[in-house]
């Protein structure tokens, strides 16, 4: 097993007329080869961005990657020619959305749709391509596959939709598969049914993926590692069973205590993280998150912590967690 | 799974608030664009009954589409129901006139989901917060002023931001403006149709903890509809599950969360994730193939039969009704409590 992906200090800013926004600041992560990475963290932490920055997707204006470096397979795609990403996306590298129609043409069948990436990215003739696409909506478990390759995306359902796009983003074998909150807007049980299938399907293709999200009961059952996010950085990462067993940064602990959880006994009370999350725009002098955090120390309001060894393979960004265990 | 059954408050009674027999709301669907034919009906909400004692919390969770939302709003007569009856204080809500219907209004609220599109973008948050009680007659001036005042207080807004408008704040923030301007009326009853699904996980417990102070605080009752079965958990004195415009099961919340009869319930409890690793891996998962079918077209007999693991042929043709098993536990299914096939 090699390194699939190394990210080197990646930051992604957008220039607003009321600022700058500092979505992704200084990010540095890696991914090994089959391994299950998930980025957690609330709305506005910069999961989504640090995605679309690996796509090389992020809208100019008012969006940029500003620094950074991207090692997929040993080469810096930060500095490839956007035709080059061109073959690069969409074919080594996939992504998949939350709201499968916003990556769906509503004109084009679906069958037409799998065909032209198939034809483009693998060079099939139309037959190959047809063959494949029917392959692979069996396997995604779309019943009668071959007659519903002439069905727009508005006559599917929004898991048998959820399950065309994971057809259409697995068809070409990708290296790498960006999953950005694959399943928030589905109901529970079809939540269920689609993430087994990208676990089965990234297992057989031996399919490295990013797990965006903010739900950490799905983390807890796909992912290997985890990168924990709050305002643009990487604030605690670990492997999974690490994490849970003992997050060491007050932000992954408070997130962890908040929730309430079918397998433990029904507290009175919920333990919620006071405050809200920072304006990105202005964010506090020093660690973002010691506006909130009960273990706040005089060092947290000057200095920013660096993602700092606290245990063997696990890093956090706090000075608190550098000297005492949290409880 | 063990339960603890504290209930501190004394407010909790055995009087029936709120009692719905029968309901169905069903939506015609048309077709043609001039002369516009009626085809089919959606049968949103299919002969649903149930009650809400008087300070209790009952917790209405389903799939989306499986009329969780439609109940809470003719229960409000936001919809003309098609047929049953809404008993509030033991009066049919569905035989009043829209005026006699005005003062009851004021002691039933709703708070929505989304904070961000239910509150009007052009009114500052006092005029948002005193608006209800300018419609209610019940104050003006600088009577009005201080009670939004307090209100404001009361749900954790700092008064002085009154004259700021919506999209200065943030989702949680705009939460708690949508629950003060239910609250400002002096409701006793408040559906809260999803009010935490579109914050953020470490919003989520400060708005959960807000509604259980209120709660206490004002005697409430509340309908708690949403698809989050560890916070309906956590917030419920009972529970209900619909599934495609029926109630499955209704129970106690100890009962409905340790001892799940309907195969439904079963299902949607294990799809739950628990955040644990060690948990996880050694879980087993009941995964429905299939999706809900069409409100349109419901499947014949028990209308979950087209995805249920236990089903046999009688489940295809005659409807199981809503029994009790004991213990205030109704369950709609002929495979399961005493006297199963």
């Amino acid at each position: 097993m090699g390194t699939l992906l190394d990210v080197k200090d990646l930051s992604t800013y957008f220039y607003t007329d009321d600022g700058v926004v500092k979505a992704v600041d200084g990010v540095t992560y890696d991914l090994q080869e089959g391994e299950t990475l998930a980025l957690v963290g609330e709305s506005g932490c910069g999961k989504s961005v640090s995605a679309l920055s690996l796509m090389r997707l992020i809208p100019w204006p008012p969006g940029k990657t500003v620094s950074g470096e991207i090692f997929f397979d040993g080469e810096d795609i930060l500095k490839v020619s956007e035709d080059q990403m061109r073959h690069i996306r969409g074919n080594r590298m996939t992504m998949i959305f939350q709201e499968p129609m916003t990556c769906l043409n509503p004109v084009l069948s679906i069958g037409t749709q799998m065909s032209e990436t198939l034809e483009l990215h693998m060079n099939m003739d139309k037959n190959e391509a047809r063959q494949r696409s029917v392959e692979m909506l069996r396997l995604v478990g779309i019943p009668d596959a071959e007659r519903r390759l002439v069905d727009y995306p508005h006559q599917f359902s929004g898991g048998m939709r959820q399950r065309v796009m994971i057809a259409m983003a697995m068809a070409c074998n990708p290296r790498l598969l960006l999953a950005d909150e694959p399943t928030t807007a589905l109901d529970v049980t079809i939540q269920a049914q689609v993430l087994e299938l990208v676990k089965r399907l990234s297992d057989e293709f031996g399919t490295s993926v990013i797990l965006i999200t903010h739900n950490l009961g799905i983390v807890a059952r796909h992912a290997d590692r985890v990168n924990v996010m709050y305002a643009g950085r990487i604030i605690e990462r670990a492997n999974a069973a690490d994490l849970y067993r003992e997050p060491r940064h007050p932000y992954s602990l408070g997130l962890l205590r908040s929730v309430p959880r079918l397998d433990q006994s029904r507290k009175e009370k919920l333990e919620p993280i006071e405050g809200l999350p920072p304006d990105l725009i202005n964010l506090p002098s020093g660690c973002s998150f010691w506006p909130r955090c009960k273990y706040a120390i005089d060092k947290c309001h000057e200095e920013t912590p660096p993602l700092m060894e606290v245990d063997k393979n696990h890093w956090a960004a706090c000075w608190v967690a550098m000297d005492r265990r949290l409880t | 799974m063990s339960e603890q059954t504290t209930q501190p408050t004394q407010l909790r009674t055995d009087e029936v608030l709120l009692d719905v027999r029968n309901l169905k709301q069903y939506f015609p669907v048309t077709r043609g664009l001039l002369i516009q034919k009626k085809i089919a009906d959606i049968k949103a909400v299919d002969d649903v009954s149930f009650f809400v004692r008087r300070g209790e919390t009952l917790g209405l969770v389903g799939e989306s589409g499986c009329g969780k939302t439609t109940t809470g709003r003719s229960i409000l007569q936001l919809n003309v129901v098609t047929s049953g009856e809404i008993l509030y204080e033991g009066v049919d809500l569905t035989k009043l006139k829209p005026s006699q219907m005005r003062p009851i209004r004021r002691k039933m609220q709703l708070i929505f989901q989304d904070p961000y599109a239910s509150l009007n973008p052009r009114m500052s948050v006092g005029e948002i917060i005193g608006e209800p009680l300018i419609v209610h007659n019940m104050s003006r001036g600088r009577e009005l002023r201080e009670r939004v005042e307090e209100i404001m207080r009361i749900v954790g807004l700092n008064p002085y931001f009154a004259s700021r408008y919506p999209h200065e704040f943030s989702g949680g923030q705009r939460q708690r403006i949508g629950i003060a301007r239910a609250l400002a009326v002096e409701p006793d009853f408040i559906v809260c149709d999803e009010p935490i699904s579109a914050l953020d996980v470490s919003i989520q417990a400060q708005i959960i903890n807000l509604l259980e102070e209120l709660q206490e605080e004002f005697g409430l009752t509340y309908l708690f509809i949403a698809h989050d079965l560890s916070v309906v958990r956590h917030i419920s004195d009972r529970v209900a599950v619909m599934y495609l415009g029926k109630i499955v099961e209704i129970a106690p919340r100890a009962e409905i969360y340790d001892n799940p009869l309907h195969p439904y319930t079963k299902a949607l409890l294990s799809a739950v994730p628990i955040p644990d690793p060690a948990i996880e891996a050694r879980r087993e998962r009941i995964l429905l193939t299939g999706d809900v079918p069409s409100a349109m077209r419901p499947p014949p007999g028990c209308n979950f039969h087209t995805r249920c693991p236990i089903a046999i042929d009688y489940c295809k043709q005659a409807l199981p009704e809503l029994r009790d098993v004991g213990g205030n536990h109704m369950v709609a299914c002929h495979r399961v409590g005493p006297g199963a096939l």
